[in-house]
C-alpha cells in the first residue's frame, strides 16, 4: 500500500517524486519502460525558456516564469550541468519585427524583466554566425540549456535516496477506485495507493480515461532533430529561435551543455504514440529551415538524428488538476513546451495541490536534498587525475575514446540508486556512445562492464528496451 | 625523456617504432589504448595480408604477430590499455592507464599512428527508428572475431567497403543469411578481389546505386527500406522496396582519428581528413610525424607498413638532428580526376633515391593515361586500363625527376581518350 503512486518516470514524474520525498509518505514511481527518462524527456530541445511565449494567464505562462529562476538552485543541489546562455528570437522582415514586439509585450505581461528587442546592428556582436537576413531579435539572457535526461536521472536518484521506490517495466493496465483506495493493475501485479499522480506524458490520456469519465485526448506532436559533433560546437553560443509565423514556430539552432549543436525540431501531429521514426523529408525540412537562421551549418558533422513526441492537450494549456469524478487522481498532462522549463514549478504546484487535498503532510527530518554527479575524470586537473587513479585504478582505463569516459565512471553509473542497466542507460548517464563514433569502439567494452557488474550473461545485455537485444548468440568456434 | 614516442600500437605504430630502432634510436615508447598490440589487425582473421611485404598470405593476427615479435626482440618499450589525452607542440605526451596513473613524458619526436574510425549511421543520415541491431562493420567484426558473439541472423549490409565485404562472408560462414549488399555509388567501394571472394563465391547479391532510406523496428531492427539512386545520387521516386531483416551492417567509410591532431592545431587535408605531411611523413608541427590510416585510409596493410617505415626512419633522423629542413620544396597537386596525393610536399634534400606518391582517383576510369607534370610540363605518362577510387594508386618517382630542374610543383592528372 502506497500513499502516492506516480505513473511515469519522465522529468515531471521524477520531479514530483523528489519533491514529495520531503514528506513522510510511501511513494512509488512506475514506468512501463526499462529506464527513467525514456520518452519525451530524452528527446526534446533541452531548453529552459524564459516565458514570453505562452499566453498570459495560462498555466504554461505562470509556471514557466516561476520555473526558470528555480533551475540555478535545483541544479546546484543535484549537481546537474545547467548554463544560462541566453536566447535570440530572430525576425527576418517588418511583419516579423511586429511579432517580436508582441512577444516582448507578452513577456512583460507574464512578469519578465530581463528581455530586450535588439536591432540588426547589434546581432552580429551577440552571435557572429547569424544570417545577414536577420532584421532584429528578441534577446532573453536568462534562457538556459540543460541535459533533460541527466536532470531526470538526478531527480530519480535523489528521490530513491530519500525513500521513493522506482518500479520500472511496470505498465498500468487498469485502475479501479473503491473506498478511498486505488487498485492499480500492472504487469508487475496489483499496486494499491491513496493517490495517483498521472505523469504519463503522451499516454496520460490513456491512464486518465481508464478510470475517469471525463476523458481528454493527448496528441503526440512529432519533432525531429540533428545532433552535430562537438567540433561544430562554436557555431552558436545562444539558443537561436525563429519568429513564429503562420507557417509555424520555426526551427532552432542551439548549443547543448556538452558542447554539441542541436538543430530542430519540426512539428507534425501524428496518431501513433509509438512512432519515433525520423523521416528523410522532415529532416530535409529541418535542414532547410535552420539555414534561414545560420547559413553555414556544417551538416556533414551530423553525428545522429532523433525524434521526440510532444504531449499536446486539446485545450492548449497544461492540465494540472485533481480529476472531478475520481478524487485522489491528479492529472499532470499535456506537458509540452515549456514543460521542462516549468518542471520545478509544476512539481511544487502539484505538491501544494495534493497537500491541500490531504490537509498537509508531515515533513521528514532526514530529507537529503543533495546528490553528487558521477565524477567526470577528464574535467579534473592533472594532480586530481593521478590521485583518483591511485585510489581507484578503474579511472585510469578510458573506455570511450570520443568523450574520454573511464571505466570508473561507468561502474559508478551502474551501481547508483536508479542506476544504469542498459547500454543506452549508461550512455544517457555518463555519455559513452554520445560522441562521433556513436559507440562503435566502446559499446563492446561497455557491454562487458554491464555484464560483469550486474552479474549477467553478456547476451542478456540490451540496448534500451527489454526486447532490444544486441547479440543473438555465440559464434560456431566458441 | 624519450627520443621517439609512438602513439598507437597497430600496424603503423609497430612498423614505425621498429624502423626507428633500426635507425639507431634506443629510447622509444609505444602507447597503445587497447589491451594488446596489433590494432584492428587482431580482428581481421581472414587472410590476404602480407603479399607485398612478406610475399606470402597471412591473416591479420599473423601479420601483426611478426611485428609484435620483432618489437619484443628489439626490446622496445610499450604501454597497453593506455590512452593519450593530450600532446603538446613542445612534444609532451600526457597519457593515463590504471597501473601508472596519469603520466607525462617528454619526447624529442612523436609519431602519430592512431588509425581511423568508421563512419556511422548519423554521418550518412539514414532515417527511421533507432533499434538494436545496427552495427558498423568493424564493430560487428570485433563482436564476432574478438568476443565470439553473433550480431544477427538476417543481415543487410550497406556499403561495399572492404570490411563490409569481408563481414558478408564471415557472417555467412557463421550461418547468418546475408540478404544483400548495397552501394550508393555506381561502382563497388572495396577491392575487386574481395567482391569476388566474399560476395560472388557465396552468391550474395550486390546492388550498386542503391541505398537505405529508412530503418524500421521498435526494439530490434525489423527491416529496411531500400531505394535506388539516379546518376546524381538522388532517390528515384517509386523505387522504395521494403526488405525484412534483423540486422543492418554499415560499411560506409573510414575517417582518420584526428582528435589529437586537431588539438595540436596541425594542418589537415580536407579530402583525406588526415594531416598534411611531407616526404618524411612529418606533419605541419615540426618533429611530429604521422603514418598509416591516421594520414589517409589505406586499402592494404602492406602499404601502411611501408609508409610507417618512412615515418620511423625520419623521426629517428629528427631525434638525432639529421633531418634537413632547408632546401627546395616541391608541392604535389591533385589534378583532374585525382582526389588527393600523399605526401603533400617534398623537400628534395631529404630524398635519397626515389619518392612514392600515393593517391586515389575520384571516379572509375577505363583506358586512361595518368600524367605526371613538373611545373606544367609532362615528365611521365602511365597507361591505365582500370582505375577505381577503392584502389589506391602508387607512382614511384626517381630523384632525378625532382632534381633535374628547379621544379616547384608536381601535378598528377587523368587524361581520357587517346593522345
Amino acid at each position: 500500500m502506497y500513499d502516492v503512486v506516480i505513473v511515469g518516470a519522465g522529468i515531471i514524474g521524477t520531479f514530483i517524486a523528489r519533491e514529495l520525498s520531503r514528506y513522510k509518505l510511501k511513494i512509488a514511481v512506475l514506468d512501463k519502460l526499462n529506464d527513467v527518462a525514456c520518452a519525451t524527456t530524452k528527446a526534446n530541445s533541452a531548453i529552459i525558456h524564459c516565458g514570453y511565449d505562452a499566453k498570459p494567464g495560462t498555466l504554461k505562462a505562470k509556471l514557466n516564469v516561476l520555473g526558470n529562476p528555480m533551475f540555478d538552485s535545483i541544479c546546484e543541489e543535484l549537481d546537474v550541468h545547467f548554463k544560462r546562455v541566453g536566447s535570440l528570437v530572430l525576425a527576418f522582415n517588418d511583419e516579423e519585427m511586429n511579432t517580436l514586439n508582441e512577444l516582448y509585450q507578452r513577456g512583460i505581461q507574464n512578469g519578465l524583466k530581463n528581455i530586450y528587442v535588439v536591432e540588426k546592428e547589434q546581432l552580429k556582436s551577440l552571435e557572429p554566425n547569424l544570417s545577414d537576413s536577420a532584421a532584429g531579435a528578441l534577446y532573453a539572457p536568462d534562457c538556459g540549456i540543460i541535459g533533460p535526461f541527466e536532470l531526470a536521472v538526478a531527480l530519480a536518484e535523489n528521490a530513491v535516496e530519500n525513500g521513493v521506490e522506482l518500479l520500472l517495466n511496470t505498465e498500468v493496465s487498469a485502475i479501479e477506485k473503491n473506498d478511498e483506495l486505488f487498485k492499480v493493475q500492472t504487469t508487475a501485479g496489483v499496486i494499491k495507493a491513496r493517490y495517483i499522480i498521472n505523469c504519463a506524458g503522451v499516454h496520460a490520456d490513456h491512464i486518465n480515461n481508464m478510470v475517469s469519465k471525463e476523458w481528454f485526448k493527448i496528441t503526440p506532436r512529432r519533432g525531429q532533430y540533428f545532433v552535430l559533433d562537438k567540433s561544430a560546437g562554436d557555431l552558436v553560443s545562444k539558443v537561436i529561435f525563429q519568429c513564429p509565423t503562420k507557417m509555424g514556430k520555426g526551427v532552432l539552432v542551439l548549443p547543448t551543455v556538452h558542447g554539441n549543436i542541436l538543430v530542430g525540431p519540426d512539428s507534425e501531429d501524428i496518431e501513433d504514440k509509438q512512432n519515433l521514426e525520423t523521416t528523410m523529408e522532415r529532416l530535409e525540412h529541418v535542414r532547410t529551415a535552420a539555414m534561414k537562421s545560420i547559413q553555414n551549418i556544417p551538416f556533414d558533422k551530423s553525428i545522429t538524428s532523433f525524434t521526440g513526441l510532444r504531449a499536446s492537450a486539446e485545450k492548449g494549456d497544461f492540465i494540472i488538476e485533481e480529476s472531478n469524478d475520481v478524487k485522489g487522481l491528479i492529472n499532470v498532462a499535456g506537458i509540452e513546451s515549456p514543460g521542462l522549463s516549468a518542471s520545478p514549478a509544476i512539481a511544487q504546484y502539484v505538491v501544494q495541490l495534493i497537500k491541500e487535498i490531504n490537509g498537509g503532510f508531515a515533513e521528514k527530518e532526514d530529507f537529503n536534498p543533495h546528490r553528487k554527479k558521477v565524477m567526470r575524470f577528464i574535467e579534473l586537473g592533472d594532480k586530481e587525475k593521478a590521485e583518483l587513479i591511485k585510489n581507484d585504478p578503474s579511472y585510469g582505463r578510458i573506455i570511450c575514446r570520443c568523450e574520454l569516459i573511464t571505466e570508473g565512471e561507468i561502474v559508478d553509473a551502474i551501481h547508483r540508486k536508479a542506476g544504469a542497466a542498459t547500454l543506452d542507460g549508461v550512455k544517457r548517464r555518463v555519455r559513452p556512445g554520445m560522441g562521433r563514433c556513436q559507440g562503435g569502439f566502446c559499446s563492446p567494452r561497455v557491454m562487458e562492464i554491464l555484464a560483469r557488474e550486474l552479474n549477467k550473461d553478456i547476451l542478456e545485455i540490451v540496448k534500451d528496451s527489454r526486447a532490444s537485444k544486441i547479440l543473438t548468440g555465440i559464434t560456431k568456434e566458441q | 625523456m624519450y627520443d621517439v614516442a609512438v602513439i598507437g600500437g597497430g600496424p603503423a605504430g609497430l612498423a614505425a617504432a621498429i624502423e626507428a630502432r633500426r635507425n639507431g634510436i634506443q629510447n622509444i615508447l609505444v602507447i597503445e589504448r587497447d589491451r594488446e598490440l596489433g590494432g584492428i589487425l587482431q580482428q581481421c582473421i581472414h587472410n590476404g595480408f602480407g603479399l607485398h611485404i612478406f610475399k606470402e598470405e597471412l591473416t591479420g593476427p599473423e601479420y601483426a604477430e611478426r611485428f609484435v615479435n620483432e618489437l619484443n626482440e628489439l626490446g622496445i618499450e610499450y604501454k597497453l590499455d593506455s590512452m593519450v589525452l593530450e600532446i603538446t607542440k613542445d612534444k609532451k605526451v600526457h597519457y593515463v592507464n590504471s597501473k601508472d596513473g596519469f603520466v607525462s613524458i617528454q619526447a624529442k619526436s612523436i609519431i602519430l599512428a592512431m588509425g581511423c574510425r568508421e563512419r556511422t549511421r548519423g554521418a550518412i543520415g539514414v532515417a527511421g527508428t533507432r533499434p538494436a541491431g545496427v552495427f558498423t562493420a568493424g564493430t560487428a567484426q570485433r563482436y564476432l572475431n574478438m568476443e565470439g558473439y553473433m550480431v544477427g541472423k538476417k543481415i543487410v549490409i550497406l556499403g561495399s567497403g572492404d570490411i563490409g565485404l569481408i563481414m558478408a562472408r564471415r557472417l555467412t560462414l557463421e550461418g547468418a543469411e546475408v540478404k544483400i549488399v548495397l552501394e550508393r555509388m555506381p561502382y563497388p567501394g572495396g577491392l575487386t578481389r574481395n567482391i569476388v571472394q566474399c560476395l560472388n563465391d557465396y552468391n550474395i547479391p550486390l546492388k550498386v546505386s542503391h541505398t537505405i532510406s529508412s530503418i524500421k523496428g521498435k526494439d530490434r531492427v525489423e527491416g529496411v527500406t531500400i531505394v535506388q539512386l539516379d546518376e546524381s545520387g538522388r532517390i528515384i521516386p517509386g523505387s522504395e522496396q521494403f526488405m525484412e531483416c534483423d540486422t543492418l551492417i554499415l560499411s560506409v567509410g573510414l575517417i582518420p582519428e584526428n582528435e589529437l591532431s586537431e588539438k595540436l592545431e596541425m594542418r589537415l587535408d580536407k579530402v583525406t581528413k588526415g594531416p598534411y605531411v611531407n616526404e618524411a611523413m612529418e606533419t605541419s608541427v615540426s618533429g611530429i610525424f604521422a603514418c598509416g590510416n591516421v594520414v589517409h585510409v589505406h586499402d592494404i596493410v602492406d602499404y601502411v607498413t611501408e609508409e610507417s617505415r618512412i615515418a620511423g626512419r625520419n623521426a629517428a633522423k629528427y631525434a638525432k638532428g639529421e633531418l634537413k629542413t632547408e632546401g627546395r620544396l616541391v608541392e604535389t597537386v591533385p589534378g583532374n580526376g585525382i582526389s588527393y596525393i600523399v605526401p603533400h610536399t617534398i623537400r628534395v634534400n631529404n630524398i635519397e633515391n626515389k619518392v612514392d606518391l600515393l593517391m586515389r582517383v575520384r571516379q572509375v576510369f577505363h583506358d586512361v593515361r595518368m600524367i605526371i607534370k613538373a611545373d606544367g610540363e609532362k615528365i611521365r605518362e602511365i597507361k591505365k586500363s582500370h582505375l577505381l577510387p577503392g584502389e589506391m594508386e602508387r607512382v614511384s618517382l626517381d630523384i632525378k625527376a625532382l632534381t633535374c630542374k628547379n621544379i616547384a610543383k608536381l601535378e598528377v592528372e587523368i587524361c581520357e581518350g587517346e593522345e
